[in-house]
Order: structure tokens, then C-alpha cells, then sequence
């Protein structure tokens, strides 16, 4: 009997849960019982209240069993799990699953699916179509098609990746070079560490791909020091596609010279923003820069270089994979094709879905994440990260797209969504906005550096109800100056959980 | 010389060998810095000078980076280093009680080492584990849905 095929993930949500533990008994337990079984550590399939989850590869398709435990092991052998019998945990084919089966999978239409570091399982998948599409086009024809996708930077920003991309291939340059921010650091977020660790090789081949577009030759990633695990799949990678000859000297014998590599940063959130991580990649300080001038035009070592989101770059395959046009299909007005939403905090069926954009919150939250994780009422959740807005449960309604965000003063920012109970105290949590500001904040600029200490403690008076009212006008005011006189988006925007706090949850500021 | 510096600090040639190999590298700065923490398991100041002159660079700038990123110890760490989340997620599932429970448990402030040199706590604001918040790394190994038995059940089955 030849081996039997067993997935079980390296994903370190799935390890977080004893991912590593469970593979290692399913071996041992193989040894045992004499059977031939093939352990491929894949990536998550983003339900990850099934981790740790081990699907096994039967001729009638896949069978998934979850979450498994180490004391599960014997069990689901004596069972026949691996020829896909019944089981207490069996959950049958995980892409029929109500959470899976309803996804719209385009740019983790890989993760969970593959043996993340093998190049042929990559190609076997449809890897690697996009970039010898984009190698018999012309860089400019490459931007056009970013362009004409729609694709806005997942970062956050939201700013067209096309036009960026144009920005930097009409510079004349002695080098350029495509950075991928991956210092996700957004609580609430994980898209970019799932990616990485489930199918680096569609953010490798969609930084080659912007290589080829704009004439760049070396890429850097940028990576979160707090991501050892998506540090070590990245580069396990690199090294495969290197070998495969994707990148290298002669990316596919085209000629063209594309390099990678990955650089870590050291726990600093301001480097998440695109100056200050250059100024991180060329060792020093992350302090943000004064534009102009752009990046694309003045960037790393002072050349036009690319600045794009993990997800923003590993959207470009299938782009050029299955044509512009059909990735513009997904979504709706000004937002095109598809988000990886992430569900978490105070939540039942926290994990990953990707969908085009336009559903609504309240979907997410009950349909998907089948409301609090500790049974009481949802009162609050927080989109974007430590920068995004309070959204109250009346607004639950709104549509996950960034121009209705955007209208009800909130931003979708990376995507994650933490969600609370009506435990929550909405004080403490615009508080905390001001105290993380505090601790994270480059110093370059007065009122982000001084704006928050001031903050934290213009918020401890109200608590202590000294001259309350006149407190909260100060507040205010200090959220004013901070908005409209940071540099960046740090300072620039912690207000935005402040002031909704404030504004959807007043009662929490007025408690004595 | 080298008989005076104190004996938990790494030689001048022992530093010299972690530079080496990546001092040719564009802005080597933080790659130099984290080869340090890897190899001594902190940043020892007397590196500073060291890494100034080896790259060029004024000793302010090196400190000015050092001690920019919270990453960069200064003292050695402790034989296990434990890392809890103190982000909005894990917020949201009552980690603020968590992490004042363990470092009860600890008899630790955070940003501190036990005397015995066991263990370091420290905060750090999101691993990408808030599908599972709480979560806590102990050694780099992940753990999510952290509970105080879960936790300890952990930290007394880590490697030493």
C-alpha cells in the first residue's frame, strides 16, 4: 500500500493550538500500526477554531477531522481516518464546509491547499501562470493590467497599486527596487502572516511580476521580527524558487535579474508605515520621512522603489493569471475584487475569509463568526487595527468596502476585525488608543509624541471626574491637533478610536 | 584588556565574527543588531563602539537605533523569555487579567528578568494570533486561547 497522504498544519495559529504535537503522534502512531503515511505541513484553512485540523487525502477527495488533539490520535486510527471513515471529529471535505464553501478564494486560493515550499505543487495549482503571462508582456501593459483590475493597497492605505507601480517604471534609475511591508502589526490581523506561512510563493511570484513592470531587480520583504515561524517558511522559499530558477539571475531564462530577500524588523509599529520602514530596511532609526518626495520616486537608498502590503503584492498573480477583468468582477463601485477578512478578538469562529467586497459586517460577525466567543452580546468592534474606529452594534449594517466604511467615519484599514462583548469599558479601550500611540511613536513629530502622553492623561481626569466636561472638550481639541498636524497616519489617527469612542459610547466616559 | 570585562560579556573578537560576514551588505545596521542578539542573546554595550567602527557610522547613530526598537535587549535574557500579548484582540478575551495573573505567578514586572535568571517577561502588542486571543510565546513557541494552567503547563514542559 503506498503512503497515504496526511495535511496537517504549520500555520502558527495551528501550532498555537498543538498542531506540532498532533503530527508527530499521527507519525508515531503510524510506526505502531505499520502503516505508510506522508505528512505535509500545509498552511491554515483560516477555520481556525478547527485547528488543529488534519485533513487526509482519500481517492474520494479530501477528509478533514478537527480540532484534533495528541489523546485523539489512537482514536482516529482505530476509526479508519485514513482511508476517511466517520469520526465524533470528521467534518467531510473542509471546502464544502458553510465557512469555506461560501468564500471567494482568489488570492488564498493556495493556502491551506499546498505544501507551501514546494515550487511544483505551487505550479501544479495554476503558480507561476501569472508570471510567464507578465514575462511576454510589456511593463507598461503589466500596469495596465494592475491598474485596470482595480486593485487598491491592502495595507491599508487603499491607494491603486497600478498607478504606483506606473510611478515608479517611468523613472530612469540606476536601481530600483519592489519592498513588501510585512510588518503587520495591526491587532486583529493575520492575513499577511497566514499568506506567508500557507503559499509564499504567490507573494514571491507577485513581487517578481512588479519587478518585471516597473525594472527592478532587488526585493526586499520586510518582516515583523514577532513572525519566526512566516520568517522561516519565507525563506525556505526563496530558496526553493531560487533553485527552481524564478528568481535569480535570469528569472525563467528571461534575461531579467530579480533578487530577494528578507530583512526583520525589531518590533517597532511605525516601521508598518511605508517612510519609516525604509528608513528601517536601510538600518536606521524608523522614523517617518517628510513627502514629498514619494517613495516611488525618492525610496529605498534614495531610488524609485515599489512599497506594497504582503496581500496587495500576492494579489497580482491571479491578476495576471485569470486577466484584469476578472478579478474587477468581484466587489463593488471604487472597491474591486476581493478581500481576506480577519475575524477576531470576542469571537466564536474567529479564522480568515476571503470575499469579495460588500458584504456586511453583521454577516461576518453572526454568519460567519457566530457571534461572541463568551456568549454574551457583541457592543463593539474595532476595524483596521489600533487606528481604526469603535463601530457600535447599531452600525453593524454597514458594508465592508472602503468608500461605506469611510462614510460612517470608520476605515477598513488591513481588514482584521476585533470584536467585543458589553463587558467591554469604551474609556479603558480610548484610553489604551493613546497609551499604544504613546509607546510606539517615532517622537518625530510634537503631536503625536507629546499629543498621546497629554491624551492618556486628559482621559485619566475624566475617569477621575475632575472637571469632567471640560476634560472632554479637551479632549477633543488635543484629537484635533493630533488629526490634522501628524506626520503620519500614527498620530494622524489615533484619534479615530478615541473620538468614536467617545461618540458612539459617551456613557462610558460619564461613570463615575 | 579582556580579562576586565565581565565574563557574561562576549569578547571583542567574538563580536568582531558577528559583523564580519554582513558588514558589506546595504544598510547593514539592523541586520548586524539582531546577528548580535542571536548569537549573545542581547545587545551588550560595549558592542556599540564596535559595530561604529565597523561600519562607519557615529556611535550616537548606533545607540539612537539600539535603543529605538523595543526587539533589542540591553541585559541578557533569561533562560525562557515569555511574550504576552497586550493587544486589542487579546483585550477583548480578558487578557489584561491574564497577563496580570502570570506575572503574579512570576513574581515579574514586565520588561524584567528573574533574579535566577530563568525567565524574562515581556509585552509585546500582537503575534497574528487573534483568531485564539489570549496569546502568549514562550521561546518563540506559540500558544493561543491561553488560559493560567494552560500557560504554566507550557512553561514547565519548554525546553531548558
Amino acid at each position: 500500500m503506498s503512503a497515504v497522504t496526511v495535511y496537517v498544519s504549520r500555520d502558527a495559529a495551528a501550532l498555537a493550538l498543538g498542531a506540532e504535537a498532533v503530527a508527530r503522534a499521527i507519525t508515531t502512531e503510524a510506526a505502531h500500526r505499520k502503516l505508510a503515511v506522508r505528512i505535509i505541513r500545509n498552511g491554515s484553512r483560516g477555520l481556525h477554531w478547527l485547528e488543529p485540523l488534519v485533513e487526509v487525502q482519500t481517492p474520494a477527495g479530501r477528509v478533514a477531522y478537527g480540532p484534533v488533539k495528541t489523546a485523539d490520535v489512537p482514536g482516529l486510527f482505530e476509526a479508519g481516518f485514513l482511508t476517511g471513515q466517520p469520526h465524533a471529529l470528521a467534518r467531510g471535505n473542509i471546502e464544502e464546509h458553510p465557512y469555506f464553501r461560501t468564500q471567494q478564494r482568489l488570492t488564498f486560493a493556495r493556502v491551506g491547499l499546498i505544501d507551501p515550499i514546494s515550487v511544483e505543487d505551487y505550479v501544479a495549482h495554476g503558480g507561476y501562470e501569472g508570471l510567464r503571462n507578465a514575462l511576454a508582456m510589456s511593463g507598461e501593459a503589466i500596469v495596465q493590467a494592475v491598474t485596470d483590475s482595480g486593485l487598491r493597497g491592502r495595507g491599508g492605505a487603499a491607494f491603486p497599486t497600478g498607478i504606483k507601480w506606473q510611478t515608479v517604471q517611468q523613472q530612469v534609475a540606476p536601481q530600483k527596487y519592489i519592498t513588501c511591508n510585512a510588518d503587520e502589526g495591526d491587532s486583529g490581523t493575520f492575513a499577511d502572516r497566514m499568506l506567508m506561512e500557507g503559499d509564499p510563493l504567490t507573494l514571491i511570484e507577485g513581487m517578481t511580476i512588479a519587478a518585471v513592470a516597473v525594472g527592478a531587480t532587488q526585493g526586499y520583504i520586510y518582516l515583523r521580527a514577532e513572525y519566526p515561524h512566516a520568517h522561516a517558511t519565507l525563506n525556505e522559499a526563496i530558496v526553493a524558487a531560487r533553485k527552481a530558477g524564478y528568481i535569480g539571475d535570469s528569472v525563467l531564462g528571461s534575461g531579467r535579474k530579480f533578487e530577494l530577500e528578507v530583512r526583520l524588523g525589531a518590533g517597532a509599529y511605525i516601521c508598518g508605515e511605508e517612510t519609516s520602514m525604509l528608513e528601517s530596511l536601510e538600518g536606521r532609526r524608523g522614523e517617518v520621512r517628510v513627502r514629498p518626495p514619494l517613495p516611488a520616486i525618492k525610496g529605498l537608498f534614495g531610488m524609485p522603489t515599489v512599497v506594497n502590503n504582503v496581500i496587495s503584492l500576492a494579489s497580482v498573480p491571479v491578476i495576471l493569471q485569470q486577466g484584469a477583468a476578472h478579478y474587477r468582477e468581484f466587489g463593488q463601485g471604487k472597491s474591486r475584487g476581493t478581500l481576506p477578512i480577519q475575524l477576531a478578538g470576542n469571537i466564536r469562529h474567529g479564522g480568515l475569509i476571503e470575499r469579495a467586497f460588500g458584504l456586511t459586517l453583521r454577516e461576518l460577525l453572526y454568519d460567519y463568526g457566530g457571534g461572541s466567543a463568551s456568549g454574551r452580546p457583541l457592543r463593539a468592534v474595532q476595524i483596521g487595527g489600533p487606528l481604526g474606529a469603535y463601530i457600535p452594534a447599531s452600525q453593524f449594517d454597514v458594508q465592508i468596502d472602503y468608500e461605506a466604511l469611510s462614510g460612517i467615519g470608520a476605515l477598513l484599514g488591513h481588514g482584521g476585525i476585533v470584536a467585543f462583548d458589553d463587558s467591554v469599558d469604551m474609556l479603558q479601550m480610548a484610553r489604551y488608543a493613546m497609551e499604544f500611540c504613546a509607546l510606539e511613536s517615532c517622537g518625530k513629530c510634537t503631536p503625536c509624541r507629546i499629543g498621546s502622553t497629554r491624551g492618556m492623561e486628559v482621559i485619566d481626569r475624566i475617569r477621575a471626574n475632575e472637571h469632567r466636561s471640560e476634560n472632554l472638550d479637551l479632549l477633543n481639541d488635543l484629537c484635533e491637533t493630533m488629526l490634522h498636524g501628524s506626520l503620519c497616519g500614527l498620530g494622524g489617527m489615533t484619534p479615530f478610536p478615541v473620538q468614536s469612542a467617545l461618540k458612539h459610547f459617551p456613557e462610558d466616559f460619564v461613570r463615575s | 584588556m579582556e580579562n576586565q570585562i565581565p565574563a557574561d560579556l562576549p569578547p571583542l573578537s567574538a563580536i568582531l565574527a558577528v559583523i564580519a560576514p554582513l558588514k558589506e551588505r546595504p544598510g547593514p545596521l539592523l541586520e548586524v543588531l539582531h546577528a548580535l542578539q542571536q548569537a549573545f542573546g542581547f545587545v551588550p554595550e560595549s558592542a556599540v563602539p564596535v559595530v561604529a567602527n565597523e561600519l562607519n557610522l557615529s556611535r550616537a547613530e548606533v545607540h539612537g537605533v539600539l535603543t529605538f526598537y523595543h526587539h533589542f535587549r540591553h541585559h541578557p535574557a533569561g533562560r525562557h523569555v515569555v511574550q504576552v500579548c497586550r493587544a486589542e484582540s487579546c483585550q477583548a478575551m480578558q487578557g489584561e487579567a491574564l497577563a496580570q495573573q502570570i506575572a503574579k505567578r512570576l513574581k515579574l514586572d514586565y520588561g524584567s528578568t528573574s533574579p535566577d535568571g530563568q525567565i524574562t517577561l515581556e509585552s509585546v502588542y500582537c503575534l497574528g494570533l487573534c483568531s485564539l486571543s489570549p496569546a502568549v510565546m514562550i521561546d518563540g513557541q506559540p500558544l493561543g486561547r491561553v488560559t493560567v494552567e494552560s500557560f504554566e503547563q507550557a512553561l514547565a514542559g519548554a525546553p531548558a
